[in-house]
């Protein structure tokens, strides 16, 4: 085992790992195996479980165990294109930042500033309010919130490693800015980098579903864990499986993420801070 | 009594806290006016005018053009938004949009949203309350007890309330409590005009959701800040003197762990703020946030724009409260740099 899978060591690692793993599998794979269709009703709503629907159906009367094998795409696909997108903004300013050495570096603190005078909940809330709810809005708001705060950090991380000898062999032997930053300095800040991209994709996660939850993201009849929470939260003592069952998976998919992202940060011999996923912090 | 160098309030460095507030004053309301463009913008500069969103996609130009007037929207976006500033500042939060659309002419936000505001301080403040000394508690019980199982139970716990979201805890309460064990109600609808407090079955399972979802950072800063005082010398002094584990604790120990965890407490403070908007939409309680999940939902773009605006400015008086207690509480940070 390199040293890099060094956190695979430890229990909460090891742990952490199986249980993203599970879920992943259960997201990517569960639409070809699921037994019906995820929109289509099987029976009456409220059926508790039986052979042909081991989890019971839904309050439209749809097979829960379909919906849940359906709905973990949107969950995991979302938050990941919305981490990405912010890492696409959040890396290029950080690094240009960090590299050129400019006066970005206080506006950069206040954008930060004023991400943290309000909920990011709400910012997306307000978006939503003007625009419409849509794929593209919550991908979009998403990414707008985590964005300052990456490229502040990308910052810090390029400002130490612009002056190391490396660095300055490669300016010296006349590189370009554009292939020093990238064959250079990237490849040197990427451990911290990936850490904290683990943290903002569990929090990417907690506010889009949150969103969805409330019914403000994706329309019916799309399956999605947090909108089966939502939408069958009203009837939880006719079928309370419909509410536990993507209850359940939404917790150990974001229980499984932080504990392998604490294991990580503890192999690198950095503090981990919790907070980070609440309040984009920092 | 020898009470550690930290913890005693120096007589001089007063108007170094002076500056030191002030400049946060002005950082917070700078942060608060960009903050302020962003609430308009996000409603306003987006693709379509407010005046068709709130009306909905099939709404007739006629409608449309009628409710751009009512709303003043045929006035420059500057204006505007000076306008409302202006007015907020003033305490006055302006017109519901969905009202106006439904042709009311006089429909002013604040007596609309004061009730909610009120049951949301509830909440929160309850939440808050039992959140300090449960971090406290907790912290200190998982450092006395460091590597046994009571520390890995609280630190998996508080790793889970922090990794989950809360409607999720939520539904799963309500799962446990009401369809398991038919103890609590699985909603806390309260009747328009009267007092939560006289409703605390209703507020149960709303502030164990909170609770759950806050504690997880404030656990591990006091576990961590507990944990390394209780390896120090005076502490071992302390110890060896004779004094009881509990007083060694009490007196010694956690005062000096204390500190560091007040930041942690506030962001958690602030954690509340953003809380109870899903929290509340998660057990139908009539408060704030589920107005403002309400006015997303029908569009209500002026009160989506007003409760934003108030959630901001409690989001960043808690952190200037915050500035000054941990100032109050770390001397080092009242020297001049």
């Amino acid at each position: 085992m390199t040293h890099r899978l060094r956190f695979l060591r430890t229990t909460s690692g090891a742990a952490g790992c199986v249980i993203v793993l599970f879920v992943l599998l259960v997201a990517v794979l569960g639409p070809y195996v699921a037994p019906h269709a995820s929109t289509q009703p099987i029976g009456a709503p409220f059926s508790g479980p039986s052979g042909g629907a081991p989890l019971g159906t839904d309050f439209l009367g749809r097979d829960v165990l379909s919906r849940l094998l359906f709905g973990g795409r949107s969950v995991i696909g979302l938050a990941a294109a919305a981490t990405a997108l912010a890492y696409l903004v959040g890396l290029t300013i950080g690094l240009v930042a960090g590299y050129s050495r400019t006066i970005a570096d206080p506006l950069l603190m206040r954008t930060v500033d004023v991400m943290l005078a309000f909920p990011p909940l709400l910012f997306l809330l307000v978006l939503i309010a003007g625009a419409g709810s849509s794929v593209g809005v919550l991908v979009l708001g998403v990414a707008i919130i985590q964005a300052p705060s990456i490229s502040r950090i990308v910052r810090t991380a390029t400002l130490e490693v612009a002056v190391r000898g490396y660095v300055e062999a490669a300016v010296a032997r006349g590189e370009r800015a554009a292939a020093v930053i990238s064959r250079e300095v990237l490849p040197n800040i990427l451990a911290p980098v990936l850490v904290d991209a683990g943290l903002r994709f569990t929090y990417s996660i907690l506010i889009i579903a949150s969103v969805n939850f409330l019914g403000l993201g994706l329309q019916p009849p799309d399956s999605d864990w947090a909108r089966m929470i939502g939408e069958n939260r009203a009837y939880i003592s006719l079928n309370s499986l419909a509410v536990v069952a993507p209850a359940a998976m939404i917790a150990i998919l974001t229980i499984g993420v932080n504990l392998t992202g604490d294991a990580i940060a503890r192999s690198l011999g950095r503090s981990y801070v919790p907070r980070t996923i609440r309040s984009v912090s920092t | 009594m020898i009470a550690p160098a930290e913890l005693r309030l120096p007589r001089r460095g007063v108007p170094h806290v002076l500056t030191f507030l002030g400049g946060r004053l002005l950082g917070g309301v700078a942060a608060l006016l960009a903050a302020s463009v962003l609430i308009f913008a996000g409603v306003e500069v987006l693709p379509g005018s407010p005046a068709s969103a709130v009306l909905g996609r099939n709404a007739s130009p006629a409608a449309v053009r009628i409710l751009t007037h009512r709303m003043r929207l045929d006035r420059p976006a500057y204006v505007r938004y000076s306008d409302w500033l202006a007015g907020f500042v003033h305490g006055s939060l302006g017109d519901s949009a969905v009202a106006l659309a439904q042709g009311t002419t006089h429909a002013p936000i604040w007596p609309l949203i004061s009730g909610s505001l009120k049951n949301s301080a509830i909440l929160a403040a309850i939440a808050a309350l039992l959140m300090i000394p449960f971090s406290l508690g907790l912290g200190a019980l998982a450092a006395v007890r460091a590597g046994r199982p009571t520390d890995h139970l609280i630190s998996l716990g508080s790793l889970a309330g922090v990794s989950v979201p809360e409607f999720v805890i939520g539904s799963l309460l309500v799962a446990l409590f009401f369809v398991g064990l038919h103890l609590l109600p699985p909603v806390a609808i309260v009747p328009p005009g009267a007092d939560p407090l006289s409703h605390p079955k209703q507020l149960v399972l709303p502030v164990l959701t909170l609770l759950f979802a806050s504690l997880a950072g404030g656990i591990r800063m006091v576990r961590a800040g507990t944990f390394e005082v209780l390896q120090m010398e005076y502490v071992q002094a302390a110890r060896l003197n004779g004094l009881s584990e509990r007083r060694v604790l009490l007196r010694y120990a956690l005062r000096n762990a204390l500190a560091p965890s007040v930041q942690v407490l506030a962001q958690n403070l602030q954690y509340l703020v953003g809380g109870v908007i899903v929290v509340e939409a998660v057990f139908a309680y009539p408060g704030i946030g589920s107005q403002l999940v309400n006015a997303v939902q029908v569009r209500d773009v002026t009160v989506v724009q007003s409760v934003a605006m108030l959630i901001a400015v409690v989001y960043v008086l808690i952190n200037l409260f915050a500035d000054l207690i941990v100032i109050l509480l770390v001397p080092k940070l009242r020297e001049p740099a």
